[in-house]
């Protein structure tokens, strides 16, 4: 016979403990209050169409004139340098950083922390900052576009390398630990080799990432096509500004393109 | 086939000395979880000793201690003339498993390198050993010693293939392959047909039993197939609780032996 009593039904925020409730409130009243300062309001919005309007007037039809075409094209092959140079130095450097700072792989034991906090550190700070400081060090020019783009590929690839190496399959590593094999050859020829499809990822991601920040380091003086960029604006040239922007936009497309391909490949 | 002659021993007394002393042996790794519990055990050479007990009685946590992959909390151990007290210095560490290969239950390949290079992974601890990454870098001689030792386990027409493109019973081979490539003197197994079918784990313990068998190499090994222990060793070792419940001939374990073991 079937009992009369009511199934007891589960409570409706059963899940959210109060402290979590008052978290959820809190940030949504955050929101709320960044939202009031500081995003445009809709009268804001309707007021900029027409300017947004007139700019883009001025900027069309992009400046196709052959000696602006060679003095971009060069502007280009300078920023995929700065950004091909850069992510490949940074790549490489961050293969021994992170397994410096691996836990359970460094050979630094317990202070492999101090090297993962180097490497936030280098993460932390954005690069147009990066770029500011070594345009002071080093001067004005590519030089400093390509520093900042090493510094901020080892900030990126030097944590996802490290991680990758952390959750590489252990018990290849054991085999080959009872076999002899030191720290070094456990990650030549253990660690790496698992490990290696992320490593060509976040690699690509590292490159795709370069180029996309090398665009803009020119707007602080590191060189590239940002300079262009800065000085069409700064001289109301918008039809070179449109012109820069559309190159840009194709740059980055066609390195999208490139590495999901690659990434496809790999396996 | 490969030539599979022992290294040499360095002295005629490690000839005809035990390749394994273990007296008193404990193993813990925190006050309550005492894993071995003063196992003595003595193997000569030659032999092929079958390790047995249930689940959790120290088995894997024995063969580990035995090359100082973990250090040993008390007791004695001597294995292949390295004092492994304490783990033992690095210098024995690596002298110890330039003599001894090692197979575990899940063959523990890199699986996205070629069979080939797998095997000459076995090399890794020999001078010049960062050689052993890859084939394509290693030298001649270790090549041909690693075609031999995968054509001594019937793999040798499956070198340049992906080690994960076999199937199980085919990597538990190359993993018996890349053991035998150094020409060890101990040879240990950790459950090597565990994972694997009927079939394939009877060929991985034949392969075992021939080639250990033919070229006088130790044999150590543990398995829950009591066929498989009482079949391939010549002796078989029960463990109970960290413990030597029986250490017998295989001829003579009677079953109330083997109930003892896993059910007493």
């Amino acid at each position: 016979m079937a009992d009369p009593r009511p199934l007891p039904t589960p409570d409706r925020m059963g899940g959210l403990s109060p402290a979590a409730f008052a978290a959820l409130v809190t940030v949504g009243a955050l929101v709320l209050v960044s939202m009031n300062n500081v995003a445009p309001s809709l009268g804001q919005l309707a007021d900029g169409v027409p300017g947004m309007l007139r700019l883009v007037g001025r900027m069309l039809p992009p400046n196709t004139e052959a000696d602006f075409l060679a003095r971009i094209a060069l502007r280009i092959l300078e920023t995929f340098q700065i950004a091909l140079a850069g992510a490949a130095i940074g790549i490489v450097l961050s293969l021994p950083i992170a397994w410096l700072s691996a836990r359970g792989l460094s050979p630094l034991g317990r202070g492999a922390f101090l090297v993962k906090a180097f490497v936030s550190l280098l993460r932390t700070i954005p690069d147009l900052v990066w770029a500011l400081l070594f345009v002071a060090t080093v001067g004005l020019g590519a030089v400093a576009g390509t520093m900042t783009i090493m510094v901020d590929t080892i900030g990126f690839c030097g944590r996802f390398f490290a991680e990758a190496m952390e959750d590489a399959e252990r018990e290849p590593q054991e085999a080959l630990r009872a076999i002899g094999a030191n720290r070094a050859s456990v990650l030549v020829g253990g660690v790496l080799p698992d490990i290696m499809p992320s490593l060509i990822n976040s690699s690509l991601f590292a490159l795709e990432k370069a180029v996309r920040s090398s665009v803009v380091l020119g707007l602080v003086g590191a060189g590239g096509i940002g300079q262009e960029l800065k000085v069409a604006f700064d001289l109301f040239q918008y039809r070179n500004a449109s012109m820069i922007i559309l190159v840009i936009f194709a740059i980055v497309l066609l390195m999208e393109l490139c590495t999901d391909k690659l990434r496809a490949r790999v396996r | 086939m490969l030539d599979l002659q022992t290294a040499p021993p360095e002295t005629a007394q490690l000839a005809v000395a035990p390749v394994i002393t273990a007296r008193g042996l404990t193993k813990s790794y925190d006050r309550r979880s005492v894993i071995l519990r003063g196992v003595d055990l003595q193997i000569q050479p030659g032999e092929r000793i079958a390790l047995i007990g249930s689940n959790g009685c120290g088995k894997s946590t024995l063969l580990k201690c035995l090359i100082g992959l973990h250090p040993i909390s008390g007791g004695e151990l001597d294995c292949l003339g390295a004092r492994m007290q304490g783990g033992g210095s690095r210098a024995e560490r690596q002298r110890l498993r330039q003599q001894t290969g090692f197979v575990f239950q899940k063959h523990c390949l890199v699986r996205r390198r070629t069979v080939l290079s797998n095997v000459i992974h076995g090399l890794f601890g020999a001078p010049g050993s960062w050689r052993a990454f890859s084939h394509s870098i290693a030298p001649e001689p270790w090549r041909q010693r690693a075609l031999e030792a995968l054509d001594a386990v019937n793999l040798a027409d499956k070198a340049m293939m992906r080690a994960d493109a076999l199937s199980g019973g085919q990597q538990q081979r190359v993993a018996i392959a890349r053991a035998l490539v150094r020409r060890p003197r101990l040879l240990i197994a950790d459950e090597p047909a565990a994972s694997l079918d009927p079939v394939s784990g009877r060929n991985v313990m034949d392969l075992f039993q021939s080639l250990c068998g033919g070229q006088g190499i130790t044999l150590l090994f543990t398995s829950h197939d009591m066929k498989h222990a009482l079949d391939y060793a010549t002796r078989v070792v029960a463990l109970k609780q960290g413990r030597v419940l029986f250490d017998k001939p295989s001829g003579r374990v009677s079953q109330s032996d083997l109930n003892e073991t896993f059910h007493g």
